[in-house]
């Protein structure tokens, strides 16, 4: 792999590189569209690097191989599309449950059910929050270019790793398949943090230690290398055994959640473009951002202040611009998605009353084109007129 | 400077490798930006692809082309449902061997046996090789050789005497028609 020269890199291809470059040294998938380079690039890059690849009997199985090669202490991935995310979320759960670090890609296409395999889609971010059953965080990421592919799929294992959790890369067909110009980081540029190892010896190691601080989690001690402890996806406590005890369980539950939701500041933080004096604000995340980016700068063009917030972090959802939005009182925040309306809802919810949220949707596999968007901005700065 | 790229017809025909080369040898070897992007069904072979390219001096946010300045059409279907697209100014290209009519368009038309002529150098599935050429040598858009460059980097070992044959064919045939 070549850093430091120009390339015509794909989406998929791009987050597998970003995931070798990350230390990833074991995939088992279930090939599906349009995530399927994923797989096919890690069948060929994984032996060259020390790693395996599984192909699996179906994601099921995919996604628990993915939690026991994690357990046995290597950095471990699996890609998929809608319908093999929704059989994964079982083991989903597992992972967020047994704190069990690994990276999730899912590419977006058509649903629900097996849709329309090759066209564009953002319909998993509801499923990429709540596809798993039970009180949970998890930290979803989507990237929205080539390069974005890549490096968010470094800051994926970085945050699975240190946080104990599965992250999902929430990819789209837009960027999975889309081939762009890139010139990847040099290695040495990239931050890529190690497991952390346990500091206590077998006998006195606590795998799921309470530290009082939910910012500080237990590392994991990998199977193999001498130390024996329970998993399991019953409720435990900090011995990794089950427990029935109300107050043992409550502190597991929320200790795992709070793990994630006191650490938003550290997640990556959403992209701002003109948002210092913007009237009306875009919000928008992967694939669909680039069309709200054109339309943004488009708009400048014409005179009309808008500002684009561009969420990196879809989940957990970070307030903080909406909120700074909403102290300048905008006239209307603009929501594209390929959808038929998922973040938006969040995104009512901090905007309130203080203005309209108004939805551009659009599914069965058309992009939303950029002056959909900017249709949306005139009308909302310059009245019904404008069109 | 910006130009937009539309080749289009079924799949199988190799457009969408054609629409990577023309996207690589502009991203690897000019300055300029390149994306490239495609449509196609769940089918590997039948059915109708269609592969975009833009070609940018500036940042390109938006990937998909609206109306492409220059398009290729392969088959006949992809010719009758992408021509009146055209930007009106622009050129088309016409695979003769599978394409009878062009409905009427505001645009260059070039016609040329791109499928015949691959046909001819020994084997039909280099035609979007010839393709490449023939739109490098209109469109002089990247230099020969360095689409010649990324042409050998992404055809099979073993084929790239055919295809270096299929290329400066089309390059030769943009003389002739051009």
């Amino acid at each position: 792999m070549k850093e430091g020269k120009p390339r015509l890199l794909l989406g998929n291809e791009a987050c597998v590189e970003g995931a070798i470059a990350a230390g990833l040294k074991f995939f088992a998938g279930y090939p599906i569209t349009p995530s399927t380079e994923i797989a096919e690039l890690c069948a060929q890059y994984l032996p060259q690097v020390g790693g395996k690849f599984i192909q699996m009997e179906d994601e099921i199985a995919s996604m628990a191989a993915v939690c026991g090669a994690s357990l046995a202490g290597v950095k471990s991935m699996t890609a998929t599309s809608g319908p093999g995310f929704s059989l994964k979320q079982e083991n989903i759960g597992f992972a967020v449950q047994a704190e069990i670090p690994c990276v999730v890609v899912d590419v977006q296409r058509v649903g629900p059910s097996t849709g329309m395999p090759t066209s564009a889609a953002q319909g998993d971010v509801m499923q990429s929050r709540w596809g798993t059953h039970g009180d949970h965080e998890i930290v979803v990421l989507s990237p929205s270019s080539v390069l974005e592919a890549y490096t968010l799929t470094v800051t994926a294992f970085n945050i699975a790793e240190e946080l104990r959790t599965p992250v999902i890369l929430l990819m789209d067909e837009m960027v999975g398949h889309l081939r762009e110009k890139v010139i990847l980081p040099d290695r040495s540029e990239l931050m890529v943090k190690a497991r952390p190892k346990p500091d206590l010896p077998p006998g006195q190691y606590k795998p799921y230690a309470d530290y009082g601080d939910p910012a500080k989690v237990a590392p994991l001690a990998a199977f193999g290398e001498g130390y024996r402890f329970h998993v399991t996806g019953l409720t435990h406590g900090e011995d990794g055994f089950p427990t029935n005890n109300p107050d043992v369980g409550a502190r597991q539950i929320k200790r795992i959640s709070e793990k994630i939701a006191s650490r938003k500041k550290d997640l990556p933080q959403p992209e701002e473009l003109f948002t210092d004096d913007a009237e009306v604000f875009v919000f928008a995340f992967g694939g669909t951002a680039r069309s709200a980016k054109k339309a943004v700068r488009d708009a400048r063009a014409m005179g009309l202040k808008a500002g684009l917030i561009r969420a990196i972090t879809v989940w957990p959802f970070l307030e903080e611009p909406l909120l700074r939005a909403k102290a300048k009182k905008p006239k209307a925040v603009i929501v594209p998605e390929m959808n038929l309306g998922q973040i938006i809802l969040p995104v009512k919810r901090v905007m309130g009353d203080a203005c309209p949220v108004i939805g551009i949707n659009k599914v069965g596999g058309r992009y939303i084109e950029p002056d959909e968007i900017l249709d949306a901005i005139k009308e909302a700065i310059l009245g019904g007129s404008a069109s | 400077m910006r130009k937009e790229f539309r080749l289009a017809g079924a799949g199988g025909q190799g457009l969408i490798t054609a629409a990577i080369i023309l996207a690589a040898a502009a991203a690897e070897h000019t300055e300029y930006n390149a994306v490239q992007s495609q449509s196609y069904g769940p089918e590997s072979r039948g059915g109708s692809s269609k592969a975009d390219v833009i070609i940018s001096t500036d940042e390109i946010d938006y990937p998909e082309v609206k109306s492409p300045e220059v398009l290729l059409v392969m088959t006949q279907e992809a010719c009758d449902k992408f021509v009146p697209g055209v930007r009106p100014g622009g050129m088309v290209v016409v695979d003769e061997t599978y394409v009878r009519t062009v409905p009427p368009v505001d645009a260059k038309v070039l016609r040329y046996g791109i499928s015949a002529k691959a046909r001819e150098l020994g084997r039909e599935i280099v035609a979007n090789i010839v393709a490449v050429g023939l739109l490098v040598g209109l469109t002089g858009i990247v230099p020969e050789d360095a689409a010649l460059e990324a042409v050998l980097a992404r055809v099979p070992k073993g084929t790239e005497e055919l295809n270096k044959k299929a290329f400066l064919a089309g390059i030769q045939a943009a003389k002739e028609i051009g």
